[in-house]
């Protein structure tokens, strides 16, 4: 297409279509209703969920203390050497993703994205207040702001704030002690910080899930634009049948006189939808597999006596099957194929590995680094010395007494920087940095040679669990 | 030049000229643009009056605002010293011997007294505190003048041999070959003696006689059995330790000419507080008694 002259200029910016999603009733909206409970459930809940851990430990459930750096999961704890385990678990997350995009397409973004969550409540309670789509369709077209429209729109957005300081303020339990946080922040003792961070998230929230609504999901979000690259044409995704559909009522096929199909163009599945398309015109960017118009159509087909499934979970491979007159294909049989088992596998294998390494990892651990500068050190009676820095880790709720011992030349024996016996006590829930003296008597072979490993090793006097590090003694020869 | 085009109304303006048909417009600057100029001009003339800026023949103009670099690094320094000062006045009135009971006192002197090392100390004890030859080990077992806290605070806040301080540590060894003490074969007795003490292989004929020399001479300082004198300074010789070199040819020397190593009294340099962090850090290195 060529541009005439005539032509204005392109606009640089396309004014927002305001959607006003109808009432929708049906297994998907149930599921969703189901799902967005136990989700903001969890969400609001979790963090008061308590969890024993000894005298010297917080007794959250789950607690991100980022100012003692340590991450609290039920009985787990996690220190920040461990990162490995929130890198375990992001991938699992992406791999998860991957594997629900390839079978389902955008599931996560049509039940579980917190955009979706929380646009979902807003609209529910905009519903509530101003009424169903006629409704709020004449109250967004009378331009006079009336009582009654000023009314109902603050009433509206004072519920949507108050949900959006209420998520704003569920989040910040989740990085402190809930019950106190709690009460500091109603007698107004609480960091500026809990304060800032709850009324950022909370205009957050009324903005992304009030105003800004399904406009993040197609110019902000980042998911669309690659989920793409995820999909085939196996995976189910939410599409109209159009070969049973068309030519739908009203369409000039019709006028002219052709059989009309399933669709009678009653727009149900328009007027549902969250982010404003047709999904008669096809997949498209904007759609996140919500399901809603499924519903909708669902109970049009039920009213006008026609099977239901004219807008199904669908794979785009299926259609010259169907348009062939075959029944469409069992769900199970687009779930399950070698690609979302490898992902399920590979999905697996980290979690196991994650478990695993979770069971297996010390519960002391201890970090040597030899002193270099310098190298040895001759004492008065000949002996070498050679020095260490060694970190103790104790992970325990209370203080524990480690002793050290060497392992590897006869003639080594270890002493303790401050202290007379080989034996230092770490307190609770905290690492303890502890000079360490290895030394070789006169004439001994470590003394005159060059290097000479040896295996440290220290010990939990009270549980008898061991660990050892290698490294390596310094003598008159190097 | 070739001509301007025929000009159409609503057409910008241009400058006339005109290359090869092409034509120069005369758009006007666009105001917010000379506006963000006329206030970066004012602003770099304010900023000149403000701030040092004009280079002269002593130095710049200083500004306004007296502001400089230094200022903002004694400031930072007084801010450090400010916020220490409190901690630092306890090092400095806590008994020597108890600090290394308090755990945070300790913890800030050791921190503090490793700054200090490495600024004033490190340059002959080494950033290790390794030492070097003329230059004490500060990580073994073996003093010159006392190993525990209190001589090693001593040492450090009088010095070694410095003349403006009664306090000074002083070791009085005498040249005894330049001073024409000794014969030179009699200085040669004493040497393999010496190395005998500590199991350095020697020229054992000499060692008897030497034996005798080490009795008249230098048993008074270095005691009957070698093993020296803290409160003269007077090193042990019978251990492995060598300050200056244990081999024939520096213990020739070092009993010919004596050795006299120095070091200045810090408390004309150092606050007390500094002073005792420093002493607290050299008698955690390994060496403390």
């Amino acid at each position: 297409m060529s541009v005439s002259e005539s032509e204005p200029a392109p606009k640089l910016f396309e004014a927002r279509e305001p959607t006003f999603p109808k009432r929708v009733t049906g297994k998907f909206r149930n599921l969703k209703w189901v799902l967005l409970g136990g989700m903001l459930g969890l969400y609001y809940l979790l963090p008061w969920i308590r969890w024993d851990r000894g005298p010297n430990l917080p007794d959250q459930a789950i607690l991100l203390d980022l100012g003692g750096r340590r991450f609290y999961f039920f009985m787990i704890e996690i220190w920040p050497h461990e990162f490995y385990f929130v890198a375990g678990l992001l991938i699992m997350a992406g791999l998860g993703l991957f594997l629900f995009t390839s079978a389902l397409g955008r599931v996560w973004c049509g039940y579980a994205c917190p955009q979706t969550v929380w646009t979902d409540l807003f609209i529910l309670v905009e519903r509530w207040v101003e009424g169903d789509r006629n409704a709020r369709l004449r109250l967004h077209r009378q331009k006079k702001w009336d009582l009654r429209k000023a009314r109902l729109r603050l009433t509206k957005w004072f519920i949507w704030l108050v949900i959006g300081f209420a998520t704003g303020g569920a989040w910040i339990f989740y990085f402190a002690d809930a019950p106190t946080l709690l009460n500091d922040l109603i007698h107004l003792r609480a960091s500026p910080v809990a304060y800032i961070t709850m009324t950022v998230l909370a205009f957050f929230t009324f903005f992304f899930g009030g105003i800004a609504r399904e406009q993040v999901c197609i110019y902000a979000c980042p998911w669309p634009r690659i989920q793409a690259a995820m999909m085939d044409e196996e995976t189910l995704t939410v599409g109209y049948r159009d070969w049973r559909g068309e030519p739908r009522k009203r369409s000039e096929e019709v006028k002219a006189g052709a059989e009309q199909g399933d669709c009678i163009d009653c727009m149900a599945c328009v007027t549902v939808c969250p982010v404003g398309i047709d999904i008669r015109d096809g997949q498209q960017l904007e759609c996140i597999t919500c399901a809603l118009c499924i519903d909708a159509c669902d109970e049009i087909m039920d009213k006008t006596g026609k099977p239901r499934g004219l807008i199904d979970y669908l794979a785009v491979g299926d259609e010259a099957s169907e348009r062939a007159g075959n029944a469409p294909r069992q769900i199970w049989s687009h779930i399950l194929r070698p690609r979302t088992i490898t992902y399920t596998v590979l999905w697996a294998l980290v979690g196991i590995g994650i478990v695993f390494a979770l069971f297996i990892r010390p519960d002391i651990e201890m970090t040597v680094a030899p002193i270099r500068n310098p190298t040895y050190v001759t004492m008065s009676d000949g002996s070498i010395r050679n020095t260490y820095d060694v970190r103790l880790r104790n992970k325990k709720g209370e203080p524990h007494l480690f002793s050290l011992s060497v392992a590897g030349d006869p003639t080594l024996r270890v002493e303790l920087e401050g202290l007379d016996q080989v034996v230092v006590s770490v307190p609770a829930d905290t690492s303890l940095l502890q000079r360490v003296y290895v030394i070789s008597p006169r004439d001994s072979a470590p003394s005159l040679g060059e290097a000479t490993t040896f295996r440290l090793w220290v010990e939990d006097v009270s549980t008898g669990e061991r660990a050892h590090k290698d490294t390596t003694f310094n003598g008159k020869g190097n | 030049m070739s001509k301007p085009s025929v000009k159409h109304k609503g057409d910008p303006d241009t400058t006339g000229h005109v290359w090869d048909g092409i034509e120069e417009f005369d758009n006007p600057m666009p105001r917010w643009w000379l506006w963000t100029l006329y206030v970066c001009i004012f602003w770099a003339i304010a900023y000149t009056i403000a701030y040092p800026a004009w280079p002269m023949i002593k130095g710049a103009t200083p500004g306004l605002l007296g502001w400089s670099t230094r200022g903002d690094v004694q400031a930072d320094i007084d801010a450090v010293n400010e916020s220490n000062a409190a901690i630092n006045a306890r090092l400095a009135s806590t008994d020597l011997t108890a600090i290394g009971d308090d755990g945070e006192l300790n913890t800030f002197a050791v921190s503090s007294g490793a700054a200090v090392f490495l600024t004033w100390c490190a340059q002959c004890h080494g950033s290790g505190a390794a030492g070097a030859k003329g230059y004490p080990n500060l990580l073994d077992d073996d003093w010159l003048w006392g190993g525990d806290i209190e001589s090693i605070h001593t040492t450090i806040s009088h010095g070694i041999r410095t003349e403006d301080d009664d306090d000074a540590r002083y070791s009085e060894m005498p040249a005894f070959g330049r001073d024409e003490l000794l014969e030179r074969g009699e200085i040669d007795q004493v040497v393999n003696y010496v190395m005998s003490l500590s199991g350095t292989p020697q020229d054992a004929s000499q060692v008897e006689a030497g034996a005798v020399i080490f009795a008249d001479n230098c048993a008074a300082c270095h005691a009957e059995d070698a093993t020296g004198d803290r409160d003269q300074g007077a090193p042990n010789l019978k251990d492995a330790i060598w300050l200056w070199g244990g081999d024939y040819a520096t213990l020739t020397q070092t009993v010919n000419n004596a050795r006299f190593g120095v070091m200045p009294n810090w408390n004309t340099r150092l606050s007390e507080a500094q002073v005792r962090a420093v002493a607290i850090y050299v008698h955690q290195l390994g060496g403390g008694e």
